[in-house]
């Protein structure tokens, strides 16, 4: 199973493999010890590989018939939808798979922060990943603004100008960012140009992400350290490619139920208006995938404040690794932490739905409870749990619970409940 | 994780959903119709596509342009499916501005099939100017740009009334029970028995709105038979898959479970 | 067989049946993505156009353009007409006879796509050793009618679809 002895069996691979050791990569790719235990929320990292495949392919579709030009760029989305064989297949899944995308990666993120997948020694698998999805936030961004409808045009104007608020160079800034006194049609170019960048850029760091993984090994349910291989790891294939298949499956299940019978219920319909530069939508609302930070950012009454406030919300992730003093990994031996966790994620959907509503009133009180939170868990409730906490029991390995029948009952129970 | 734990977020995540917005107290929800191209097998009535394009071509089409169509459009599959010679006859009926000739001058000549429907004003300034400053929205995408869709233009068709005694309306302002901030600068344009039916259909204010907002869904999603079609084929097709592979991952599993 | 075939049995249709299914769902999905860089709806509308020939003199030609392609319209001589139909079909590389490439009773008008069979370029009218046209990219000669006599073009130039009207319009397509 060791990678580093392959040898080809072929002359010409193992000719080829000398020169570029591919075969070997193949190898290691398929033989990678995996630890045995990993559940379903483990399957999203092939989830979100899929995801951005889907993105390029079908994007660099679309870029074959869109025309970035604030005049025709709204009316070439209606002709890849009525024209263009399979068009508004094509633009559907394109537009939907970004929603599926920030699905699946928020689930990845919350796997990562409930099992402690990015404490030592995956910090900088976690890094990485941080980047992918700031990259990940500017792609969505600009490719929302394509389609030059109301939503695009106003979104654009209200993010660009969040950099406005930097003091003494904002406005040259976001005049820089423009290329025009507005958003305008240099905007759109930019944007167009730069959208077809990034996930080239998101793909490089996948490939570090996946490297920066198997220097470590996957972390696991448990949290603990294991031996690769043994008796408590599988091969990548077919064991986990097998897994990974069934769960992408079932996520394409629900994909194609977006594509095909609710296409747009998760954008909004506004941006079905061409851009107009002399009307705003009543109601500006980002993308849902990006309402938390939208609802941090309006929940200070300043506009300096709000912009470093919602930047320190992604900024304070970076982090994390140290601010996480606990020594076990798992939030399944973690009694306190798991309920602190537990409410983060209440917090951010939270946040999310006040994103989406009015700045006023009871919504703008739970926005501003729910960003202070946001910060305590992180500044506050991280480091201190770490120290107070009494955690369960945690077992040696993970077949042991299993194998010695006399085991302590707390591990057992633990270890029930997690699969 | 957790099996309580996931009941509660999803208990939570519930409630969420459900919660309206305060905002829209102003405005009365829609008239929920039971249009035949809802759901995962919907589909467009033709009669009512075909009646529907009648009160377009006949009512709307004087101030609302639907620049995104084209008259082929008409006899495509999923459509009204107008045949051949209608879609030609149809498109011969408008005088479409083509040019410029060898001579450099702009003329017009009969509509082909290949024509983009014909705009009733030269521009949007055109537009607002003619209609007391307001622009009549173009109409192609109109079902999709409105949250509520074929109910709430249905309904704001259906919806004109006589303003409540608080309200006082300036001229050529008019008072809709469900437009919203209830103020529209399109009159009432619907009265019973206005277009003459090609199919004998009665023509009452009810029937045509239903048919010209039929006509409009097909506008905004000429793609949604063929959607769902295939929709149906790709979930089944998934379905069957995903047991298969669910069977292959058991079977390969078992290996390690049977180990331990 | 013994329970162990059995099982190794079911386990191979298994996998044949998930790969084989999958195999299917993938050819599905790519055939969209081909099928998207086809001509659209659109660009298959376009695929008529009608030409006015009420001011062509006698062995004058126009060229209009249909599909994004050149489209020659002779307005053929008596003569021209009998030095195309003199031509013995053994000295053409693509035999065709001339009627065959106009419409009866419309024997003046030679209406042909304007490109050359070779690799695409726009032969010069009133050129080449045929009385016709000469391709300047790589040499090909056509004559009266449009046919390939000499130089590496391997097939006359093509007739498109098209009929008259009535006797002042021709519609291509």
């Amino acid at each position: 199973m060791s990678e580093h002895e392959y040898v080809p069996k072929s002359k010409a691979g193992k000719w080829f493999n000398d020169r570029l050791p591919l075969l070997t990569l193949g190898a290691h790719l398929t033989d990678y010890p995996t630890p045995k235990n990993l559940n379903y929320w483990w399957t999203f990292g092939g989830i979100l590989t899929f995801c951005l495949l889907t993105q390029i392919v079908t994007g660099i579709v679309l870029a074959m018939h869109y025309v970035a030009h604030a005049d025709l760029a709204f009316a070439s989305v209606e002709h890849i939808m009525r024209d263009v064989n399979y068009g508004w297949l094509i633009r559907y899944i394109h537009s939907n798979g970004a929603s599926m995308f920030f699905l699946a990666v928020y689930i990845h993120i919350f796997r990562s922060l409930f099992y402690g997948s990015y404490k030592s020694p995956r910090e900088v698998i976690w890094i990485i990943g941080l980047l992918i999805y700031l990259l990940m936030m500017a792609a969505a961004f600009m490719g929302y603004v394509l389609p030059w409808g109301q939503m695009s045009f106003w979104g654009a104007t209200v993010i660009t100008n969040l950099f406005s608020a930097i003091p003494l160079v904002g406005d040259s800034i976001t005049t820089w960012l423009w290329g025009a006194y507005s958003v305008d049609n240099p905007t759109l170019n930019r944007f167009f140009s730069l959208h077809y960048l990034i996930p080239f850029l998101i793909l490089g760091l996948v490939v570090l992400h996946i490297w920066a993984l198997h220097v470590p090994g996957n972390n696991n349910p448990v949290g603990i350290d294991i031996k690769k291989p043994s008796k408590d790891t599988v091969p990548f294939h077919p064991y986990i490619t097998i897994k990974d298949a069934f769960a992408l499956l079932v996520f394409m299940i629900i994909f194609a139920g977006f594509v095909f019978f609710t296409p747009n219920v998760l954008g909004h319909s506004d941006n079905y208006i061409p851009a107009n530069p002399l009307v705003t939508p009543a109601h500006i609302v980002p993308e849902w995938y990006l309402l938390p930070f939208y609802a941090i950012l309006r929940s200070v009454p300043d506009k300096l404040g709000g912009v470093i406030l919602m930047f320190s919300a992604i900024f304070i992730l970076f982090v994390l690794p140290w601010l996480d003093t606990s020594k076990v990994r798992s939030a399944v031996f973690r009694p306190l932490y798991r309920q602190f966790f537990w409410i983060l994620v209440i917090d951010v959907l939270m946040l999310g739905y006040v994103g989406a509503m009015p700045a006023e009133g009871i919504y703008l009180v739970l926005a501003r409870v729910g960003t202070i939170y946001y910060f305590l868990h992180f500044i506050v409730v991280m480091p201190v749990v770490g120290y107070l906490e009494k955690t369960d029991p945690i077992p040696m390995s993970i077949s042991e619970p299993v194998l010695s029948g006399g085991a302590e009952p707390s591990i057992a129970r633990k270890m029930d409940e997690k699969v | 994780m957790r099996k309580s734990n996931l009941k509660l977020l999803l208990f939570i995540f519930s409630l969420i959903i459900q919660l309206k917005p305060l905002n829209s107290a102003e405005m009365v929800d829609p008239i929920k119709v039971d249009w035949s191209f809802k759901g995962l097998t919907g589909t467009f009535d033709r009669a009512s596509l075909q009646r529907g394009f009648q009160v377009y071509k006949e009512v709307c089409s004087s101030c609302h342009s639907m620049q995104y169509l084209s008259y082929r459009n008409l006899g495509e599959s999923g459509g009204p499916e107008f045949s051949e010679q209608e879609v030609k006859a149809i498109a011969a009926s408008f005088e479409i501005q083509d040019g410029p000739d060898d001579q450099g001058e702009m003329f017009t000549r009969p509509g082909r099939p290949s024509d983009k429907f014909k705009n009733p004003y030269p521009n949007v300034q055109a537009a607002t100017a003619a209609n007391g400053g307001a622009y009549p929205p173009d109409m192609s995408v109109l079902v999709k740009a409105r949250k509520g869709g074929a109910n709430y233009i249905y309904s704001v068709l259906v919806g004109y009334e006589d303003p409540p005694p608080n309200i006082i309306l300036d001229d050529g302002v008019y008072y809709n029970k469900y437009m919203i901030g209830n103020k529209i600068k399109m009159p009432n344009n619907l009265m019973d028995g206005l277009v003459e039916y090609a199919d004998g259909t009665e023509s009452t204010v009810d029937q045509m709105a239903k048919d010209v907002t039929t006509f409009l869904a097909w506008a905004a999603e000429p793609e949604l038979e063929e959607r769902h079609k295939t929709g149906v084929k790709v979930i089944i097709y998934l379905v069957l898959l995903t047991i298969l592979v669910y069977l292959s991952m058991k079977k390969i599993w078992s290996r390690v479970d049977s180990e331990v | 067989m013994s329970k162990e075939e059995k099982k190794v049995n079911r386990r191979d249709f298994l996998f044949t049946a998930s790969y084989t299914v999958g195999a299917v769902g993938v050819g599905a999905v790519i055939w969209p993505m081909i099928d998207q860089m086809n001509p659209d709806k659109a660009q298959q509308a376009l695929a008529t156009t009608e030409v006015d020939i009420s001011n062509i003199e006698p062995g004058k030609s126009i060229t209009v353009l249909w599909r994004g392609k050149p489209v020659f319209l002779k307005r053929r001589t008596q003569e021209e007409i009998a030095e195309a139909r003199n031509v013995k079909m053994d000295d053409l590389p693509d035999p065709q006879k001339d009627e065959d490439r106009v419409k009866e009773g419309k024997e003046e008008w030679l209406v042909m796509l304007g490109v050359c069979t070779h690799l695409g370029c726009v032969p010069l009218k009133d050129k080449g050793d045929f009385n016709g046209w000469f391709c300047p990219c790589h040499g090909s000669h056509y004559d009266v009618s449009g046919r390939i006599r000499k130089g590496p073009a391997p097939t006359n130039m093509e007739i498109p679809k098209f009929e008259f009207v009535n006797n002042n319009t021709i519609k291509i397509g």
